[in-house]
């Protein structure tokens, strides 16, 4: 392996440096009929699960196929996404929010042909390299974060969470028989760099063990003040303790007071948090983003913890399973899964997905702890 | 061949949603058989000890990723971030594995060209293993040596005309809906707001200044693809204050039976023939609509707008015609002080280039906070703790019923001295002249 330079010389850093200059301007990604009709899109309509069709005032047609993909992606793969998009699609492709894939095309021949190709394509395990679906009132791709795979602070990994959800609910991501869309979201830690916390069904990693305390290293890796203001609860104090001999700045915790956030090891790497049997899964359910009909709403905890049984974690995608069938069976036509709960009642939904409920769910975290616990005599026996 | 045994993670290579073991898999024999001679700048052999890796972490039922680490490119404070594993003796490949956050272009459209090209740089420069995309919006490059990155920086901006994202306590990179480029809902062009603002204020996505993360993000309508209500410190909402345009023939058309109801999106079952009074009237949160004689009526005046009636019949009702949006403020997971959804700020605005009204208005917004705002703490975290009252002030917005769902519960107000007749000094002489101890 030779150092190949790019052209940048670290003697001079600053020399035809370019910077600040942002993204590309998205116009120059347009496939030509979205760049005509920018603007100017009359209505859609979904063809059959997977395959959308827009048009546009001019009359003008786009079929999108949307297909699945592990948003952990190698070149590999996005080359051979670059292939098919240049097959079928004059080089052009995108991305969606929930990291799906769409290609696009003007006929509806050309739209099948593209659904057939994508459909045969499987990798050497046998998975679908390009499954079509997650339109509609169905299940579409979980967003996530990164797992084991490249974070520090996980309680539980991302990728194969997601892989074992979406493998028990594929079904739903082919079909549009739900009540409603529903949005299954994962992070694996508290700290939600995916921001879980308004789904339909949140996967949600969690600690339990109060952090380590690493007394040798701390003061030399941490700011003990920061260590200290970083905690959310006050558990974390300033002490000096004897180490081999030594006085020694570090820590205290008060691990009564650990709600286990993981706030203080991101400020101080001598507080790690992880542990086997400590970390796990909580489930939260019956958040969502859409304005429609009813307002946002935040996820509720409504599992508080299953061990992380890896590689494919059979206790949660079994609850996930029952609460997904039950919702599909008993919610009404356009109803959200937490439209469905609050309208049954909680009591209702804990009893209907047969699960047990427990004092770790009932909220103790400030303020807006009192406005979820229950100021009236109406509930149901 | 692969150089680990991964039993566990092969177990993930069944079922029918794509494996991303497999995926990995593919990348590690391409990288081994290296059909095009390339020069890797950093081991060949980093897939390979990524999957070794996770599965040791399969294993022990912990990560193996140390914490941090500072590494970027010169003149920058974000877009790097600095990674490495805590077995490097087994796992030299990932040693040092960096995370390069690359800006994505507006709606995330792209050309074949574009990817070929990143997909080069990172085949040469990196592991060759990617996050399309990462949950901010970048584009994430997994796993890189310190050694490259003002290479790839370099090449990004000189090659492709890219620059870096954002991270740190920093303005992050913005993202949008695809908007009007293929939806009839968009109320604006969140594409292009989305641009104007990522280039108006890169100083502030490169150069960390703020107390904390700050993200901006872009919906065309309240359905919320990009789900900014949830989780960007500002949203910029699309709506519209006129009327939903109607047209009755198109209505009866659904009525009839002619077209399937919400764009086909329940074809999957059978829920029966569609009815307009059950489905849509009775499902609208103001009640606002009623169908009557073949005619569908809706009192725009009493509409909040949820979309609901357009989703349902997408070719008789059409959003508005004069647009703009809505700006809420403060959304964010839980950490540290719990959840919070953005709290609407601005009714409506006008979003029309140049977008000046708009500027000013998180200028202003972003003056106060890095005044005001504590250290690591998110701008909701901020409007919490000063309250709302304050945002309004410093931002010159009037109170409004719109900016609450109720009025407050307690009478506990911070009344200022100047609202009250005769200011707040008083000589307890003048009390006590009519009122004896």
């Amino acid at each position: 392996m030779a150092f190949i330079s790019s052209g940048y010389n670290p003697e001079k850093p600053m020399q035809d440096r370019i910077t600040d200059i942002g993204p590309q301007h998205f116009s120059k990604f347009l496939p030509p009929v979205i760049a005509k009709n920018k603007g100017a899109w009359d209505y859609h309509e979904i063809v059959e699960p997977g395959m959308l069709m827009h048009v546009g005032l001019s009359g003008d047609k786009v079929f999108t196929i949307r297909c699945g993909g592990a948003r952990l992606m190698s070149i590999t793969n996005i080359r051979e996404l670059c292939d098919i998009a240049d097959k079928y699609c004059g080089g052009h492709l995108r991305f969606t929010t929930r990291n799906n894939i769409e290609f696009m095309v003007t006929t509806l021949e050309d739209a099948k042909a593209l659904k057939a190709d994508l459909t045969s394509r499987k990798h050497t395990g046998g998975s679908f390299k390009f499954p079509v679906g997650g339109t509609g009132a169905g299940v579409t791709n979980i967003v996530h974060t990164q797992g084991w795979v490249h974070c520090h602070t996980p309680a539980t990994d991302a990728s194969g969470t997601v892989k074992a959800t979406m493998d028990v609910v594929f079904e739903e991501f082919t079909n549009m028989r739900l009540p409603a869309p529903v949005r299954i979201s994962m992070a694996c830690c508290l700290n939600m760099c995916g921001a879980v916390h308004c789904s339909d069904i949140a996967i949600l990693g969690i600690h339990r063990k109060p952090p380590i305390i690493d007394h040798e290293n701390l003061d030399n890796v941490c700011e003990v003040p920061l260590a200290v203001a970083a905690c959310p609860t006050g558990a974390i104090r300033p002490t000096k303790i004897e180490y081999q001999g030594k006085q020694i700045n570090t820590v205290a915790v008060k691990n009564e007071r650990c709600m286990f956030c993981g706030n203080c090891y991101t400020m101080c790497p001598a507080m790690p948090l992880s542990d086997r049997d400590g970390d796990g899964i909580a489930l939260m359910v019956g958040g969502k983003i859409s304005n429609r009909i009813t307002k946002p709403t935040f996820s509720k905890v409504i599992v508080p913890f299953i061990p992380n049984e890896p590689p494919r974690w059979p206790t949660m995608t079994k609850v996930i399973k029952k609460i997904l069938d039950t919702y599909a069976g008993d919610a009404h036509k356009y109803e959200r899964l937490g439209d469905w709960a609050n309208r049954i009642g909680w009591e209702r939904f804990f009893e209907k997905c047969e699960l047990e409920f427990s004092h770790h769910l009932i909220d103790d975290f400030r303020d807006p702890a009192y406005y979820t616990w229950r100021q009236t005599t109406q509930f149901k026996f | 061949m692969a150089k680990h045994k991964t039993p566990l993670l092969d177990q993930l290579e069944s079922g029918p949603w794509p494996s991303f073991v497999s995926d990995i898999k593919q990348e590690i024999e391409h990288r081994y058989a290296n059909p095009k001679g390339v020069d890797f700048q950093v081991p060949a052999e980093c897939p390979d000890d990524l999957l070794g890796l996770l599965e040791l972490s399969y294993v022990d039922g912990e990560t193996h990723w140390k914490h941090g680490g500072i590494v970027g490119v010169f003149g920058y404070g974000g877009g790097v971030i600095g990674r490495y594993c805590d077995q490097p003796q087994k796992f030299p490949g990932v040693a040092h594995f960096h995370t390069v956050r690359v800006a994505q272009p507006s709606g995330m459209f792209y050309t074949t060209k574009f990817l070929r090209d990143l997909c080069d740089l990172w085949e040469l420069r990196g592991s060759g293993l990617t996050n399309m995309h990462g949950a901010t919006g970048d584009i994430v490059l997994i796993g890189t040596s310190t050694p490259q990155l003002e290479e790839i920086f370099y090449e990004l901006t000189h090659k492709m005309g890219n620059d870096l994202g954002g991270s740190g306590s920093n303005l992050r990179t913005p993202a949008c809906c695809l908007g009007e480029s293929r939806c009839e809902y968009a109320c604006y062009d969140s594409q292009e707001l989305c641009y104007q603002l990522t280039q108006q204020y890169q100083d502030e996505l490169h150069r960390p200044a703020f107390p904390y993360k700050f993200k901006f993000k872009f919906d065309g309508c309240s359905l919320g693809c990009v789900a900014a209500i949830a989780r960007s410190d500002m949203s910029f909402i699309g709506t519209w204050r006129d009327e939903i345009r109607v047209d009755q023939k198109i209505v009866a058309a659904y009525v009839g039976g002619e077209f399937a109801p919400n764009a086909g999106a329940h074809s999957g079952r059978d829920w029966g023939k569609f009815d307009i009074q059950k489905e849509v009237v009775d499902l609208c949160p103001s009640g606002c609509m009623r169908y009557e004689g073949g005619k569908l009526e809706i009192n725009n005046k009493e509409c909040v707008r949820c979309m609901h009636c357009i989703c349902v019949m997408p070719r008789a009702l059409k959003i508005g015609n004069d647009r703009g949006l809505s700006i809420l403020i403060g959304a964010k997971a839980p950490i540290l002080d719990g959840p919070q959804m953005g709290s609407l700020t601005i009714p409506f605005i006008k979003a029309e280039a140049p977008y000046d009204n708009l500027k000013e208005f998180v200028e202003s917004v972003w003056d106060w906070w890095m005044e005001e705002g504590k250290n690591r703490e998110r701008i909701g975290e901020t409007l919490k703790r000063l309250g709302f009252a304050r945002l309004l002030e410093v931002t010159g917005t009037t109170a409004d019923p719109r900016h609450v769902q109720e009025p407050r519960h307690n009478p506990y107000i911070f009344w200022k001295e100047e609202d009250v007749k005769g200011g707040w000094q008083r000589e307890i002489s003048d009390y006590r002249s009519k009122h004896q101890r």
